[in-house]
């Protein structure tokens, strides 16, 4: 065919474009949904409890993203400085995924459990009265704002929607409770979830104030999840390299 | 327009054009200061002022925003709105469709950075808007195609021009990509959860991400060049043929290049593989449209001595070529492995971004705007001088975004005599201060230039306008007379 032929047809011209740009997403996007070892098999992973979903939703608000990773990769100088590189499973039920790109700040993929809660409330309100060379925005609103959860269980609905094992009929409560034990499957069930939120600010009090729930109640709650789902000590050297 | 009034009615409509310049032109202003003042966060945080509308993590989408879409889609619609009413000899089509692209572009941009700035965002790079915001910007994109494809459907010459295949592959690419990208099961109307997780969202994202810069900021804006560069210089195309195998070239693996954007990540490796090898082939489109551009010259080197115009679209497509020659070299895995996460993709994108597509908008819209208002450009001086803040501008940022990028990542893999991490995480922030203050520097210089650019076309259109009402006095009294 000559190019004179689709350079006086338009409509031919429009037709043999998309042919042409559709090519790529379709070999490398559509496959991963349908390959198995894109997800490695591994216990732990739990979608986030109804109080951590808000840590998210802020964090996502906030553009935390745009200076912190999720994402470690499997380099000697990250696992010292980190952690194990991050595993596909980790975030399979991250909508939306929070691996970043850019890291003025350090990586966040595991940073649960490495410091207090008392330590983010701080480092939050005033990142350089903990880190003097910080250069991260100082967040004292949340700690003013009270925690907005009265929709918590329609965004529950709406990840539901999308795949996330949040329960609303007792057949989908009792296989989260095979699957992840009954004090999760609790807080994964979408008819109590106001109340699993409430008892999880009380139980840990993340944010050091035990009569309120603030906005930072809730994001420490997320960050101090980050990373702590799978076990690394269960799996061998090796394992993880099978499914990359 | 009041200065078209008198006259018969203009053979183009060059109003819509006028309008998307104009409005190119404020976008470039406030999207490239914002720019100056999120640098100057990063060198002086003090600058957040607590104030949770002003913190780095809400306002770099508002610079990305309005920069990308809001500077060059206006300038975009601009240029492609009177290309292809050139080039196909014939009227655009359905002016108050068209007029509504106007609107509804300025409008979508206006209240997306709004929103940002309230702390709405999906958080998708280059994508934030929540979602409605991304269906009224899918409605007035499907209105540009119309108009668009109707116009060229309406050409009087049997051939459709190179820049509007261009413009045609961008039309459609944009519109695949930001439907697939930006599927999401909304709760409220300002919160919205992405339908895909974990790593087919983040290849989804940066399937689209890496394709905003391919046919958002190249392949459109080589539509731009491809009309803009023979013009000014006076010369046909250099290479018929060669346009016809990188364009087809260039959208094909395009496409495919998205992956590089999580090299080492969870993103399973024959998917980051296949992208780097599709990055490193496009360097061959890539530079196929550089060559035909700069060799468009070949015969006429003598006016980049002359034409200011011409020294803004040759340093343009230099700069095209230099920032796809990094591009594949950093999608190389192992250079990747240092480059990511760093300012060096940073300033690796402000090369592309201020030295391609925003010198050759300025080129374009010099050559653009005294045709729009039927005069010259006020001062030829002041081009130059734009030209030298500009380029002095970029030469500061991306020079000290290699500084603090290459810095930070080899402070970050150094170890000590005992296998020890040499440097902690922090050390390499204090570091990246004076990087950080030097680009910040750059860029206020690039936002010079464009304030000495903005004051030059004032000065045109009053001067348009002067030399318009004169025309009509004159008009008028000759009709008197008899």
């Amino acid at each position: 065919m000559r190019h004179e032929q689709i350079e006086t047809n338009s409509a031919l011209m429009l037709v043999l474009i998309l042919l042409v740009i559709s090519v790529g997403g379709l070999v490398e996007i559509v496959p991963l949904f349908y390959i198995n070892e894109t997800l490695e098999k591994v216990d732990g992973v739990r979608p986030y409890t109804p109080l951590e979903i808000r840590g998210r939703d802020i964090y996502v608000r906030e553009g935390c993203y745009l200076c912190h990773s999720q994402q470690i990769r499997p380099f000697r100088d990250e696992w010292l400085r980190y952690g194990h590189y991050s595993l596909a499973a980790e975030s399979q039920y991250d909508h939306p995924f929070q691996w970043g790109s850019k890291r003025t700040g350090p990586d966040l993929a595991r940073l649960g459990g490495k410091y207090s809660n008392h330590w983010h409330v701080q480092h939050l309100v005033a990142p350089r009265s903990v880190v003097p060379q910080s250069i991260m925005p100082n967040y004292p609103w949340l700690l003013d704002s009270d925690l907005d959860y009265a929709d918590v269980d329609s965004r529950m609905r709406a990840l539901r929607v999308t795949g996330v094992p949040y329960s609303l009929t007792q057949a989908e409560y009792d296989a989260n409770v095979q699957r992840y034990g009954q004090a999760i499957a609790d807080q994964l069930d979408i008819g109590k979830a106001q109340d699993s939120l409430l008892q999880q600010a009380r139980e840990k009090d993340f944010d050091g104030l035990p009569d309120r729930i603030t906005e930072m109640e809730a994001l420490v709650a997320y960050l101090q999840v980050l990373g702590t789902m799978v076990d690394f000590t269960q799996y061998d050297e090796g394992y993880f390299v099978e499914f990359r | 327009m009041a200065l078209t009034s008198a006259l018969p009615a203009e053979q183009y409509n060059y109003d819509i054009v006028r309008k998307f310049t104009i409005m190119a032109m404020v976008w470039a202003v406030i999207g490239m200061s914002v720019g100056v003042y999120i640098a100057c966060e990063l060198a002086w945080p003090f600058l957040n002022f607590d104030i949770p509308a002003l913190t780095f993590g809400r306002l770099r989408p508002v610079h990305t925003t309005l920069v990308i879409f809001g500077f060059g889609g206006s300038a975009l619609f601009a240029t492609s709105y009177y290309i292809v009413q050139r080039t196909c000899q014939a009227r655009l089509a359905f002016p108050w469709l068209a007029e509504f692209t106007f609107w509804g572009w300025t409008g979508g941009v206006t209240l997306g950075v709004l929103s940002y700035m309230a702390g709405f965002s999906q958080s998708r790079e280059y994508a934030e808007f929540e979602w409605p915001l991304d269906l009224a910007i899918a409605v007035v994109w499907v209105s540009y195609i119309v108009v668009y494809v109707e116009t060229i459907r309406r050409r009087s010459q049997p051939h459709i021009y190179v820049a509007n295949w261009f413009f045609m592959a961008f039309l459609l690419a944009v519109a695949l990509l930001h439907i697939f990208n930006n599927l999401a099961v909304p709760i409220s109307l300002t919160k919205s959860y992405s339908l895909f997780a974990g790593v087919q969202d983040a290849m989804t994202q940066w399937w689209y991400g890496h394709n905003a810069v391919g046919f958002f900021l190249t392949a459109a804006f080589l539509g731009m060049m491809y009309y803009f560069v023979p013009k000014q210089a006076g010369r046909p195309v250099y290479s018929y043929r060669l346009s016809i195998i990188h364009f087809w070239a260039l959208i094909f693996l395009y496409m495919w290049a998205g992956g590089h954007h999580l090299h080492w990540t969870a993103l399973p490796d024959w998917v980051s593989t296949l992208s780097a090898a599709f990055s490193v082939l496009l360097l061959m489109p890539s530079w196929g449209g550089m060559i035909n551009g700069i060799m468009t010259l070949s015969g006429a080197w003598d006016k980049l001595r002359s034409d200011p115009i011409m020294l803004f679209l040759i340093t343009s497509l230099s700069f095209y070529g230099m920032s796809t020659f990094e591009g594949p070299l950093m999608s190389l895995k192992s250079v990747n492995a240092l480059s990511h996460y760093t300012d060096w993709t940073i300033g690796h994108v402000h090369s592309g971004a201020l030295g391609w597509v925003a010198l050759v908008s300025f080129g374009s819209f010099y050559h653009l705007i005294p045709r729009l208002y039927d005069t010259r450009m006020y001062s030829d001086t002041l081009i130059y001088v734009h030209f030298w803040l500009a380029t002095i501008g970029i030469v500061l940022y991306i020079t000290s975004m290699w500084v603090a990028g290459i810095g930070q990542g080899l402070m970050l893999r150094s170890f000590d005599d005992y296998g020890n991490l040499a440097y902690t995480f922090i050390e390499t922030v204090e570091f990246m201060h004076t990087p950080y203050v030097w680009r910040a520097l750059g860029g206020a210089f690039f936002v010079a230039g464009v304030l000495v650019m903005v004051y030059n076309i004032y000065m045109t259109v009053q001067a348009g306008r002067r030399e318009q009402a004169a025309l009509e006095a004159k008009l008028a009294a000759k009709l008197a007379k008899a």
